[in-house]
């Protein structure tokens, strides 16, 4: 009879379902990164001076700063900035007048991504905006969001169309001299989603942005920026998923999220980018910021987040605490197998009076993954009777895993009230034995398990995507326990 | 007909230490009986190889289970095929409710005996019905599979299950130990609930009190890895008024 050691080396061995590459005729700018490339990405995108000068200032910066190589968990190739195309967009003869001329194959990309971009085929209630390379290539439902108000386009259609709150807002949560990876965002972002909910407006649908990597040896550097104006609400989600290729590429996002008094945003993701094979070649480097900024009081923002994919993961989507009463929350489910590297986390800075945040973070490792929750709670001396609560559990799968929790508190407020709790298990060959004992198989029970771990995050994502959620931690832990 | 369970000269070692030495036992199909022996007898170990539970080399003997051999069978296979174990010490699973664990087990196994999957009102008015027989609360089914169980919750758990997925063989191993009085007897009733013509039921156990409750059509002893002596109910109360030491001296006298 095999021993269960055996049992307890295998449940990750399905291939990535998304890897296919949709050949298209694509227009990109030269590899490398100089002025020149900057100025002409703004050119191609009909950008305002203003914004010109705003990615130049950054590129400026980003040239005085070093690459962060201070993780101790985490360890990647050197990665060649001037070996990058900086923007790739499908090819296209004229400006899209309805998206019925999306270019066909970029449509059936879409559709085998279980994303239909078709009028009659739209998932209910969700809105969609699909990122292609660099470039938005369609937006649905727009004219129905319109009449409440609301603003949900591309990144360079808000430039062209809302310039007043772009310029507004772009850069106040996430300024471009934030850190290494969001001055490089700024400077070379090439699209990206826009929100803008108006006061009083309760968006009656899902938002979606799905982002795809398609061309080889490009970055996606995509920005989002949502402003929820006073006393709205509004629930986004991001999906994202890249071609198998053996070389590493980047993905370094900014995400900016401003929420008004009385305010909600809801902001959820699926990241599902390529992971790498099980030898750990190639795979998407996640290198993202993300920011919710609660300005107004009464305000909130809520991260959910679902990690299974890319070779290494690198956020920490983090709430400022600004406006009296204002609440901050964190969710997060961190998959890594075979040889993928996370180190997720969130800070929650607290600086308004009452404001409240709460931190559940769910690692789970299997393979040769090494998985670091990494989270900052500060409480100002203004936030007075701040109250923060944290759960870090960890779960561990085999014996050649990792599981790291580094949580950082600081507390300059003596009415602050902040609490800590932290566990690492690890599948037991008692609990799948169990489950077989009942006429489970292994791989279900494994499922079972880990979903059963997870469930107070996946709780908290709308009702599509938890479903898609579940069948991907399956997909994601298959292979790992055999 | 075929009896339920047939061990024949069965040795098992674990990590190289031999625990079952040569046990012989035949369970007749409709029938109860009661394995009782002292702890490191070897209880366990039998209730665990029957169940397929890896890591116990069996380097002799066979298994078979309704005529046909056993112990090539995976631990699903097992399950699906109808066998049940209660376990001694069942397993907390945070975070997965009874209900959806209990209708993934039947589920599994009405799929491969080849009947349709049961849908969540389906499966809801099976398990009332179960929970009704055994007089026990429907609140039970919303909580995480035993989290935060006590004990006897637990094994009154592993008799709803054993209710819910109607199998054949049932081997319920020390189900008893960690009761009071009052626990023992709703466990107790809760399996008498279950016997029937064509299930055989397994008890394994230390003490005697179980089978106050629970009359087995035979009582066998395990000493030392085998099965030294075979009764009727009478030979536990024997035992219960001698100790296992009776057995044993007695033993040793008849090697000499």
């Amino acid at each position: 009879m095999p021993t269960d050691t055996a049992t307890i080396t295998q449940l990750t061995q399905r291939e990535y379902e998304w890897g296919f590459y949709t050949d298209i005729e694509e227009e990109k700018v030269p590899k490398g990164l100089n002025e020149e490339i900057i100025r002409t990405i703004s050119r191609l995108k009909g950008e305002p001076e203003w914004l010109l000068e705003w990615r130049l200032r950054a590129y400026r910066h980003w040239l005085t700063m070093e690459e962060p190589r201070w993780l101790p968990n985490i360890r990647y190739g050197q990665i060649d900035y001037q070996d990058i195309h900086y923007y790739a967009a499908p090819k296209r003869r004229k400006p899209l007048a309805s998206l019925d001329e999306v270019d066909p194959e970029i449509r059936r990309t879409f559709e085998k991504l279980g994303i239909p971009l078709e009028e009659q085929k739209r998932l209910a209630g969700v809105a969609v905006d699909a990122v292609f390379d660099s470039v938005s290539v369609a937006t649905t439902y727009k004219e129905k969001l319109r009449e409440l108000g609301i603003i949900f386009c591309s990144f360079s259609e808000a430039v062209r169309e809302h310039p007043e709150l772009v310029r507004q807002y772009l850069g106040s949560v996430v300024p471009y001299n934030d850190n290494f990876f969001a001055a490089l965002n700024s400077a070379v972002f090439s699209d990206g989603s826009f929100v803008y909910v108006p006061p009083g407006v309760r968006c009656p649908m899902e938002l979606s942005t799905y982002f795809r990597i398609n061309a080889r040896e490009t970055g996606q550097f995509e920005r989002t920026l949502i402003i929820a104006d006073r006393g709205s609400y509004v629930s986004y989600l991001e999906g994202c998923t890249a071609p198998m290729r053996d070389e590493n590429q980047l993905h370094a996002a900014v995400v900016e999220l401003i929420a008004l008094d009385e305010a909600e945003i809801k902001y959820s993701t699926v990241q599902n980018w390529y992971p790498g094979d099980k030898e750990g070649r190639g795979g998407i480097y996640n290198f993202v910021t993300k920011r919710g900024a609660c300005r107004g009081r009464r305000s909130k923002i809520s991260w959910t987040q679902v990690e299974t994919g890319s070779a290494i993961t690198w956020k920490y989507p983090s709430v400022i605490l600004q406006g009296d009463d204002s609440v901050g929350e964190f969710y997060s489910v961190a998959v890594t197998n075979n040889y993928q590297q996370a180190d997720t986390g969130t800070k929650m800075i607290h600086i308004g009076r009452n404001t409240r945040s709460t931190i559940v973070s769910k690692g789970i490792s299997a393979g040769h993954g090494q998985n670091t929750y990494r989270g900052l709670v500060k409480i100002m001396k203004g936030a007075a009777y701040a109250r923060n609560y944290s759960q870090c559990d960890s779960l561990l799968i085999g014996d050649k895993c990792g599981a790291h929790t580094m949580p950082y508190i600081e507390v300059r407020n003596a009415t602050a009230r902040v609490e800590h709790e932290a566990s690492t298990s690890k599948i037991g060959e008692d609990q799948i034995f169990y489950c077989r004992q009942r006429g489970l198989s292994t791989e279900d029970a494994v499922n079972m398990i880990v979903n059963g771990f997870c469930k107070q995050v996946l709780l908290n994502l709308p009702m599509e995507f938890a479903v898609e959620a579940q069948k991907l931690l399956g997909i994601s832990l298959e292979g790992s326990v055999g | 007909m075929p009896p339920m369970l047939e061990i024949r000269d069965l040795y098992v070692q674990v990590e190289g230490k031999e625990i079952l030495k040569g046990v012989n036992l035949t369970l007749p199909v409709g029938q109860v009986h009661a394995i009782m022996g002292p702890n490191g007898s070897g209880k366990s170990t039998l209730a665990a190889v029957l169940a397929g539970r890896e890591d116990y080399e069996i380097t002799k003997g066979e298994v078979l289970y309704m005529g046909r051999s056993l112990l090539d069978l995976d631990p699903e296979e097992r399950a699906r095929e109808g066998i049940f174990l209660a376990f001694q010490y069942p397993v907390e699973i945070p975070g997965v409710t009874n209900m959806y664990f209990l209708r993934a087990a039947v589920n599994a196994i009405r799929k491969h005996r080849g009947l349709p999957e049961l849908d969540a009102m389906d499966f809801l008015a099976l398990v009332r019905e179960k929970l009704r027989l055994l007089h026990m609360d429907e609140a039970l089914l919303k909580r995480s599979v035993n989290e935060g169980f006590s004990g006897g919750e637990k094994k009154r758990n592993e008799i709803l299950q054993m209710a819910v997925l109607e199998p054949r063989l049932c081997i319920m191993d020390e189900t008893d130990s960690g009761l009071d009085i009052d626990a023992l007897r709703v466990v107790a009733d809760g399996v008498n609930s279950l016997r029937s013509p064509d299930r055989s039921i397994l008890v394994i156990t230390h003490y005697q009190r179980l089978l106050n409750y629970i009359i087995p059509d035979q009582v066998h002893v395990l000493l030392d890895g085998r099965i030294v002596r075979s009764g009727t109910k009478e030979l536990a109360l024997e035992l219960e008024a001698k100790g296992y030491g009776w057995l044993e001296r007695e033993l040793t006298v008849s090697k000499l």
